[in-house]
């Protein structure tokens, strides 16, 4: 009978242990909170929010993907930040910062008295273990390009208990924004993994919540596969609010795994789900005009990614492609390139492909990028006149049919290849496909598995023309240089150049380069400025347009404030709490 | 008698889809391709009889569509100015049957305004005029396909029937292959080895290739039966007696045995194998854009917004269900009145 009472009692214990939420620690003295000034909200309630794909791992230093990365983004915190509402840097774990006359060195001066989530102290030992691991070469971090400035990796050494000092090979203009998302790891759980050369395999999905410990607002508390992934608040988050309560707001947080883009609005329209990012415009406006399920749309403007028709301008020598070889003589002509631009109606793609929410662009910085684009570039109006005009001048000619031939009498024909996963693209070559026939082009439009286009535009060179994205990061223009530097990595139109092959190329490197070390931001945008002017006069990517952020959330999630740079929606989670009385939180749905 | 009378409606039903299938650069008021980027998603025009005083019209009428202001696809009937739907108008350039050129279509009003019996896409192209432009591949693609995989059946199974032993045995271990071959990601796999860009006709005809080759094995089968059991009756020994050929046995005696299942399998594989070409385009291994086929019409409703606003792009759905029935239909008839014929 006693036997049967005991169980009983451990039994109810364990069921109210499930139920009941952690706490948030109250203030320790010496310890150096950070106030936020948001509206001051309510304890309690779970956030569900849906993911397209389930994360791959927890590990900061190994994710690439997006999931991944939105997950990891909740439990752990960096040492500077970007306020992705102002889109300026703000302190994070650092309180403060130096930086010497000659913009080199780095002096960081950490918060005192902070915790990990599981209750360790935090010091500048882990700011310097952390960083160990980015630079790691054979850890393989995909942040470690970040941190290499004037070819050097950065040089990081611990000054004292809350003191960290980095130096630089050369001035770095955006130093700053190198710190953002770089996440700050537990010595006291990951050294020892380190140390064993462990260390890719760990804060793997199914690593127990006691071993993974961050800064971030919250902590792992289970993940369940296929289902979900569930956090819960950390108690020793070093944020406040102005009421000196200790965020978040929020109970818990929960990730389901809910499929591609038109299940999750069927969620989202169910209420199972509380926010859902970037949804599509037709979406959108079926969103839009429910009203009742207590759901309230935002549209933040264009975003900052930019879309483009780009042609293989590669080096194919040696590749057995002699067929695009030979179109090459067509796409390398100037002309021919602006007399495609020309013809290309874009207000049609922003109408038809975005419903009207979108931006037609003619370089790469997008308009919402206040600070950064040039405005005085110059906006041709469609005209197929010109066009042909133009094709005219470059030696081309009509048959009888109607079809555009060039000086050798071939017929122009060529095929766009996009991903067949996003309708967006595909829709998009579908309207190009027959703006050029006004030209008399022949174009074929192939959609491809999203795998095999990366693989055709970055390896085998084997395709002629093809509509990507790219952008949408950062608002400043150092994460483009990989897109402009001959050298670089996502220079898609003519990959592994030695060197620049012409004569603008050269100039854009030189460019880029000044840049990244000048440090006023008048300078820099006046090179920047010049950077733009000469892409928009050698049309190496033909720009077509870029779609408007939209995300939406319940009504009753207050705080809510969703901003254009990634991630849109969940920056502030810290801030965020369900009003009570208006239908409650979704909380008793994990 | 109302059998014989169900089966002569769906026979004229299907004689009449076939016709206009056949003529749809005649009876589609619109080139399949052309883009009105102005109409997107606009619903079918409504066909109106009484006009705006309230009197009778003999002549049916519609209205042009407005977008409406402030509004994603959404529009309003402008009642500024009737437009009567006129028979045999001037339109589009066209070709019958691939070579005669034409400009006269059965249906259409007057310019600048457009009718759209089922409404239109996401770029504006009417669906009515894609439908019956779709038709023709996914109809085409369907009976050829069941030409190729009834020739290579009959073959196949004439021979194995006839010869049996270790020819029998081979020939139907290969066919039990090709009926537990998971088809569909076979045709996926087939179209990633494809060179990156090949022309509609030459997509139209791979496609029917394929599907026709990897369905030959059921009809093989049900030949190989009849041509077994028929080859050992006692005339077809009497003839074999009084010196007759392999050739002769088969083409006199055995062949016309086969003509119930031939008859009955066409009538049944071809809406099967409109539907094969329809999936196979529906996942985006068909035919390329603008080209229409009814696969990928029916692909548009693979979005969740387009699925559940605009209804009217279900209608390629409407007539893929109509000539499926007609086919089966028949092929019911064809083998009740055989059935009640033989032994």
């Amino acid at each position: 009978m006693r036997q049967l009472g005991r169980y009983l009692t451990f039994f109810l214990a364990g069921c109210l242990g499930c139920f009941a939420s952690v706490t948030p620690q109250t203030l320790q003295r010496g310890e150096e909170v950070q106030t936020s000034d948001n509206e001051v909200g309510h304890y309690g309630g779970t956030l569900v929010v849906g993911q397209r794909s389930e994360p791959k791992t927890l590990n900061p230093v190994v994710a690439a993907d997006g999931p991944s990365r939105e997950v990891i983004g909740r439990m752990m915190a960096d040492l500077i930040h970007i306020n992705r509402a102002s889109q300026q840097t703000e302190p994070a774990l650092a309180k403060s910062w130096t930086m010497s006359k000659d913009g080199r060195t780095f002096m960081v001066k950490l918060r005192h008295g902070l915790r990990f989530s599981d209750g360790q102290p935090f010091s500048a030992d882990d700011v310097v273990f952390s960083f160990q691991v980015y630079l790691d070469e054979k850890v393989h971090s995909p942040q470690r390009d970040l941190l290499i400035v004037g070819g050097k990796p950065i040089e990081v050494q611990k000054v004292d208990q809350y003191t960290v000092r980095f130096t630089l090979a050369q001035p770095y203009a955006a130093a700053e924004r190198i710190f953002d998302s770089l996440a700050i790891m537990p010595r006291h759980l990951l050294e020892q993994p380190y140390k064993d050369e462990k260390f890719a395999q760990s804060w793997t999905l199914t690593t127990l919540p006691a071993q993974i410990a961050g800064m971030g607002p919250f902590r792992l508390k289970e993940y369940v596969a296929g289902q979900k992934l569930v956090l819960e608040r950390n108690p020793y988050y070093w944020k406040v609010d102005s009421g000196k309560n200790r965020l978040p707001y929020l109970d818990e947080m929960a990730f389901l795994f809910t499929g591609n883009e038109d299940a999750q609005v069927i969620r989202f329209q169910a209420g199972d789900t509380d926010i859902i990012s970037r949804v599509g415009a037709e979406n959108y406006t079926l969103l839009s005009k429910d009203s009742t399920h207590g759901i309230e749309m935002f549209d933040l403007g264009p975003s900052l990614e930019y879309n483009f028709l780009v042609f293989n301008l590669n080096d194919l020598k040696g590749k057995n492609l002699d067929k695009i070889a030979a179109k090459q003589a067509w796409f390398s002509d100037l002309k021919f390139r602006q007399a495609v631009s020309l013809a290309i109606d874009r207000q049609s793609i922003i109408k038809l492909v975005y419903s009207g929410r979108g931006a037609a662009l003619w370089g790469n910085v997008s308009p919402s990028n206040k600070l950064w684009v040039d405005q005085t570039l110059p906006h041709p109006a469609r005209s197929v006149d010109q066009a042909h005009a133009l094709l005219q001048s470059a030696g081309f000619s009509w048959r009888s049919d109607g079809q555009l031939v060039d000086r050798q009498g071939q017929a122009v024909e060529f095929s766009i290849i996009a991903s067949s996963s996003n309708a967006q693209r595909s829709k998009m070559a579908t309207l190009i496909q027959d703006d050029l026939s006004k030209l008399g082009m022949n174009v074929h439009v192939v959609p491809l598995e999203f795998k095999a286009v990366l693989d055709r535009v970055f390896q085998t060179y084997d395709y002629e023309a093809s509509i990507m994205a790219l952008g949408g990061g950062d608002a400043d223009p150092n994460p483009e240089m990989n897109v402009w530097l001959s050298s670089g990595g996502t220079h898609l139109w003519h990959l592994s150049e030695a060197k620049p092959t012409t004569e603008w190329e050269a100039q854009i490197d030189q460019l880029m380069q000044k840049q990244m070390v000048e440090l006023k931001y008048k300078d820099r945008k006046r090179l920047y400025d010049q950077v733009q002017e000469i892409i928009a006069a050698n049309d190496p990517f033909i720009f077509l347009a870029t779609p408007d952020i939209l995300v939406g959330a319940k009504k009753n999630l207050a705080n809510f404030k969703p901003a254009i740079l990634d991630p849109n929606t969940l920056w502030n989670v810290e801030q965020l709490y369900f009003s009570p009385g208006s239908g409650g939180a979704s909380g008793g749905r994990p | 008698m109302r059998k014989a009378r169900k089966v002569i409606f769906a026979m004229v039903l299907l004689a009449f889809l076939h016709l206009a299938i056949f003529f749809a650069g005649f009876v589609a008021p619109y080139d399949p391709a052309s883009q009105n980027r102005d109409f997107p998603f606009a619903p079918p025009s409504r066909i109106h009889f009484v006009g705006a005083r309230g009197h009778l019209h003999l002549r049916p009428f519609v209205y042009a569509w407005v977008a409406v202001p402030d509004g994603i696809n959404q529009y309003a009937e402008s009642r500024e100015r009737e437009y009567p739907v006129r028979f045999l108008v001037t339109g589009s350039r066209y070709l019958i049957a691939g070579f005669i050129p034409c400009r006269t279509h059965l249906l259409g009003t007057d310019e600048p305004t457009q009718m759209f019996i089922a409404g239109t896409d996401g770029y504006g192209r009417d669906q009515f005029s894609r439908i019956l432009y779709g038709g023709q591949i996914s109809v085409a693609a369907g009976l050829l396909a069941t030409a190729i995989s009834l020739a290579l059946g009959l073959v196949v199974g004439c021979i194995s029937g006839f010869y049996g032993k270790w020819i029998d045995a081979s020939a139907m271990r290969f066919a039990e292959l090709f009926l537990v071959l998971p088809w569909l990601y076979v045709l996926l796999a087939v179209r990633s080895f494809l060179p990156l860009h090949i022309s509609p006709t030459q997509a139209f005809f791979l496609l029917v290739a394929v599907i026709g080759t990897i369905g030959w094995a059921r009809p093989a089968r049900l030949i190989r039966g009849v041509v077994l059991s028929a080859r050992d009756r006692r005339y077809v020994i009497a003839s074999r007696g009084f010196g007759a050929s392999n050739f002769y046995l088969l083409r006199t005696h055995i062949l016309p045995h086969t003509y119930e299942i031939l008859l009955t399998q066409a009538a049944l594989l071809v809406p099967q194998y409109v539907i094969a070409e329809v999936t196979l385009s529906f996942f985006g291994v068909g035919l390329s854009e603008p080209v229409p086929s009814w696969g990928n019409l029916l692909a548009n409703l693979q979005q969740y917004s387009v699925l559940v606003s605009y209804w009217w792009m279900f209608a390629p759905a409407v007539a893929l269900v109509l000539i499926s029935l007609g086919y089966l239909t028949v092929a019911n008839a064809i083998h009740e009145s055989l059935q009640s014929g033989s032994i």
